[in-house]
């Protein structure tokens, strides 16, 4: 098996940074804020965090906060709160929270809990699980997650949980593995797991990887490198992450990588992009990959960031 | 980025594309600063338009486009029709372009719910797109959305899955949706889904298509899996053991006046605490047991008692309840019997999470003994240290009736269940044999074990059938060679069926009782069941185990020992050479009281850099427990708690005496005295006393 090859991995992302001009990046350019939190905390992971420019980035980043609080994916997008979280995330990576003004992150989310407990995406009313875990993650984050109704949340979530004992994105969908993510994030963060059938939901979970050792997200998919994130951190939250085989896994995972180039891609041999490169990173660290630092399954942030929030005074 | 292969392009298709870019990033800024001017006027609109069609996935254009409506619509001359007719144009030519937009799909529902819109059209539209990719989720939910609206029945969304199943089985998606429509019906009790027998054997029969066809295939596997579970559930919550069980009789150990601190359970376990715990243990986690739900009449009773749920995260729900019988300031007589009855659901108010009620009222009756202490103090006192060599324990011939055992025929409450339900069982397996008999096949065999796992449970109520033990373990054995990805799923499995078997009857679970000889050779009267070296992987049958007091679960593969804390007599625990990774995993632990003697050396603690058990235990990072900043500062100085906040959060309220930590990597000189801080109480540490 070969190794994986964290210094081209780092000049990729590096580069990735800083490309504006390429079709992908243009197409890409409303996520540029997502985009900042996975190359940022895969740099992290890999140790090398240290080689961005940290003014340069939070200037940018607090060049895309509105009035009501949120962030925007970009500059002169309208504000969202899956760019909010990023925000946040890239911020707690930086140890910075004193550049915003938390309240004012704090109302824009709490503002977005529906009456039925659910969380919109932004002002325009699209309700999904996904948004219900970031809010808990972010408001967690901020030491704020006592201003929104938890109990309504949970049971929001719960509402949206299936026969094979996984989630979708509201009651009645289809169980995904990113949405499973989301919601057992979720659950874990406002300590509510024992309301996960851990069996059922585990083996749903572990029979997500095929052949190859990769993972797919839901059956009968072809298996992708993002899942390695999504499934495997479900399955570390509620402790079934035996089930599988890391071996076999993280030999899928090291032969998406690109050698020559750097980055990872989402099956072996496709074109690398920052997304999959960061869950490949985040798959191998939830896999204890040698070299790799800690990421905490339900933060989606290194274990050390994540401890540095709840046990530091 | 998707399945787009990995390969450097030619010039002229390097060259195009930068145009491409060229063009679509002018698009943007021209939409970003009609956006940020508000400009609304046709030409503005056409490019915001123009940019969706290339790249939906811009959801400021989504956003712009539904204040352009609003822009419009007041304005006293529009056509509310055609305004939102365009928006539903634009969205199917985005979607045309990306099936997964959420910002198109969203786009969509917003206009929908304006209400100037016919919903006539979604149908067909849907079915193309669905046709062309069946199993994309962002269309099954907007489905669910049009079908809401236009109040399509549940029986006819039904069909449409039994179309699209019949084209094809390997279709989860239908088979999730087919799983949401039958419980809706189920729910609202139509006519034809309920009682649910009415349409689970014809479901059975459908999934049995899609498996049979192609084993491999997951599609039908979890359906499968949630009729079985259908038909064995019980609606209701049930009692499914109890400490002590009923018609036990309790021997408490007492002093020369039988007041105050002398009193103990055969020997050890309730000294100094003067405390009779009682335990109920419940199929699933129920709410409200209370006073008034679960009456305790007895002599013994003095004042009102407190059930506490035994959870992990402070909630009122538990699958086992405790509640202390408080003895210690009380006159006993010697050799006298007490009577305790307990009234299990005579007020309604126990129920399951989802609101089903305890329908089965049921009285536990026991009595209490008291003996006068013949000899020394008991265990635990006076320095002695306990060891678990085999030299110290004794095999039991038979049990003493002073031996509070408990094992699964003993537990009294035995459900009703009808016998359709053993019935349709049976059938299953029957189908499922015929299946492996035809082709080998992981699912076959895992349904198999499932399918006579579950059997046996139905048959427990009605005496005299054979088990299926043998077979099941034999299955999973098998399964952890077929499939070794998932060996260690199959071993869990494995490890629960042990275990079950073991704790079945008293003559089963014999050969593992042991009397615990102390260091003066003194036999002392503890019962020490000794599950060493069984390659144990997880901890089960805890119902048939709330008796125990000193458990030996050394030499086996444990990384969990979740629902220990069902063990509310246990005293002393040997984890040793086993695999916990983190001291989280130690979790169920806190809520066992009694326990003195841990002894949990050469497992992995400190090796790990992933803990798997973090959010299974309560503390600051899932909001379940503050961090007691004031108390940790006191015993660990300067220790920074980013390194020992676990193994403050678990030992910090635990009352050990002995502890043994030796073998793991976190246990250097450091740990320890950080240990002796935060137990004060601690006599042992390793093979040290201390002084
Ligand atoms: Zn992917």
């Amino acid at each position: 098996m070969g190794e994986l090859a964290t210094e081209k991995h780092v000049r990729y992302i590096l580069s990735v940074e800083k490309r504006k001009d390429n079709f992908e990046s243009v197409v890409m350019e409303h996520l540029r804020m997502s985009g900042a939190y996975w190359g940022l905390t895969a740099l992290d992971l890999l140790g090398k965090l240290d080689t961005v420019d940290v003014d340069e980035a939070i200037s940018w980043l607090l060049s895309c906060q509105h009035e009501s609080g949120g962030f925007g994916g970009n500059v002169g997008h309208d504000p969202h709160i899956l760019y909010t979280l990023s925000a946040v995330q890239v911020l707690a990576l930086f140890d910075k929270m004193d550049v915003i003004d938390v309240d004012k992150v704090t109302n824009y989310i709490v503002n977005l809990q529906n009456e039925d407990g659910s969380f919109s995406g932004d002002m325009w009313g699209e309700v999904d699980t996904r948004f219900s875990y970031i809010a808990i993650c972010c408001l967690s984050i901020l030491h704020r997650l006592d201003k929104i109704n938890v109990e309504k949340a949970v049971k929001y979530i719960i509402s949206c949980k299936n026969m094979d004992g996984g989630f979708g994105c509201t009651p009645g969908g289809e169980s995904h593995a990113g949405q499973i993510f989301c919601c057992v994030g979720a659950l874990a963060i406002t300590g509510s797991l024992d309301l996960v059938d851990k069996d059922l939901l585990g083996w749903w979970l572990c029979e997500r990887q095929v052949k190859s050792g990769g993972l797919n997200g839901r059956p009968e998919k072809l298996p992708d490198v993002c899942y390695s994130w999504w499934v495997l951190s479900s399955l570390t939250m509620i402790d079934r992450v035996h089930w599988i085989s890391k071996e076999k896994l993280i030999k899928f995972i090291i032969d998406c990588q690109d050698t020559e180039n750097g980055g990872i891609s989402d099956r072996p041999d496709d074109a690398v992009d920052i997304f999959h490169t960061f869950f490949g990173v985040a798959g191998l660290s939830l896999l204890e990959y040698p070299g790799v630092k800690p990421i905490d399954p339900a933060y989606a942030l290194p274990v050390d960031v994540v401890n540095r929030i709840f046990f530091t005074k | 980025m998707h399945g787009r292969p990995r390969k450097a392009l030619k010039q002229e298709d390097e060259a195009a594309l930068s145009a491409k870019a060229e063009k679509l990033r002018s698009l943007q800024a021209l939409f970003l600063a009609n956006h940020h001017n508000s400009i609304y006027s046709k030409e503005a609109l056409d490019v915001s338009a123009k940019l969706l069609e290339v790249n939906p996935e811009c959801y400021t254009a989504w956003n712009y486009r539904k204040l352009a409506v609003q822009h419009l619509l007041s304005n006293s001359d529009s056509d509310p029709h055609v305004i939102f007719q365009d928006e539903l144009k634009l969205v199917e030519i985005a979607l045309r372009k990306n099936f997964k937009s959420y910002g198109a799909w969203h786009h969509r529902k917003w206009v929908l719910s304006k209400g100037h819109s016919s919903i006539g059209h979604e149908m067909r539209l849907l079915n193309g797109f669905q046709k062309a990719d069946p199993r994309n989720f962002h269309a099954w939910n907007y489905r669910r959305f049009v079908a809401e609206l236009m109040k399509r029945s549940d029986e006819d969304e039904l069909k449409y899955t039994e179309e699209v199943i019949g084209a094809n089985f390997s279709n989860y998606s239908a088979w999730h949706n087919r799983s949401v429509l039958l419980s809706n019906l189920l729910k609202k009790k139509a006519e034809g889904y309920f009682p649910k027998e009415n349409f689970l054997e014809e479901e059975f029969e459908h999934v049995h298509n899609a498996i049979f066809t192609d084993p491999d295939d997951q599609s039908g596997w979890f359906y499968h899996l949630w009729l079985i579970d259908q038909t064995v559930k019980t609606d209701a919550p049930l009692l499914v053991s109890s400490w002590p069980s009923h018609g036990s009789r309790i021997t408490l150990i007492g002093d020369n006046n039988l007041r105050g601190c002398g009193l103990s359970l055969l020997n050890g376990t309730l000294l100094g605490t003067g405390t009779l715990p009682i335990i109920l243990d419940f199929n699933q986690a129920v709410e409200g047991i209370n006073s008034s739900t679960v009456a305790i009449e007895s002599e013994l009773l003095k004042e009102e008692l407190i059930w506490k749920p035994l959870s992990m995260n402070n909630s009122n729900t538990a699958k086992v309840w405790v509640v202390y019988l408080n003895l210690g300031n009380m006159e006993l007589l010697p050799s006298k019997a007490y009577s305790v009855q307990i009234k299990v659901g005579h007020s309604k108010g126990i129920a399951f999470s989802n609101g089903n009620h305890y329908s089965d009222p049921s009285q536990i009756s026991f009595k209490v003994l008291v003996q006068t202490a013949s000899a020394e103090p008991a265990e635990g006192q006076g320095g002695k240290r306990t060891t678990w060599k085999d030299t110290n324990f004794h095999k039991i011939d038979h049990f003493q009736e002073s031996d509070a055992i408990l094992s699964a025929d003993n537990n009294p409450h035995i459900p009703t269940t009808s016998n359709w339900c053993s019935e349709e069982i049976a059938e299953e397996i029957t189908k499922f044999r015929d299946l492996l008999s035809e082709y080998d096949c992981k699912i076959g065999k895992l349904t198999l074990a499932r399918l006579l796992t579950a059997l046996d449970l139905l048959s427990s109520h009605h005496d005299g059938r054979k088990s299926n033990t043998e077979e099941v373990l034999q299955l999973y054995t098998d399964l952890m060679k077929l499939d070794p990805t998932h060996s260690l799923y199959y071993k869990d499995k494995h490890s629960l069926i042990s275990l079950k078997r073991i704790t079945s009857t008293r003559d089963s679970l014999l050969p593992y009782c042991y009397h615990y000889k102390d260091a003066t050779e003194t036999i002392t009267g503890y019962v020490c069941l000794r599950l060493q070296s069984l390659s144990l992987s997880r901890m089960g049958s805890i119902e048939n185990l709330l008796w125990v007091q000193m458990l030996d679960l050394s030499h086996n593969e444990l990384q969990s020992i979740e629902g220990l804390e069902g063990m509310q007599l246990l005293s002393c625990l040997n984890l040793s050479h086993n695999k916990i990774r983190s001291f989280t995993a130690l979790v169920p632990l806190k809520l066992v009281k009694s326990l003195k003697v841990l002894n949990i050396s050469n497992n992995e603690l400190g090796s790990h850099l992933i803990d798997t058990t973090r959010y299974l235990c309560p503390s600051p990072v899932s909001h379940t427990e503050e961090f007691a900043w004031e108390r940790f500062e006191i015993l660990a100085g300067s220790v920074s708690a980013t390194n020992f906040w676990e193994a403050f959060l678990i030992f910090g309220s635990l009352e050990l005496t002995e502890l043994n930590i030796t073998g793991n990597a976190v246990a250097d000189e450091n740990f320890r005295s950080f240990l002796v801080k935060v137990l004060p109480t601690l006599k042992w540490l390793d093979d040290e006393e201390l002084s």
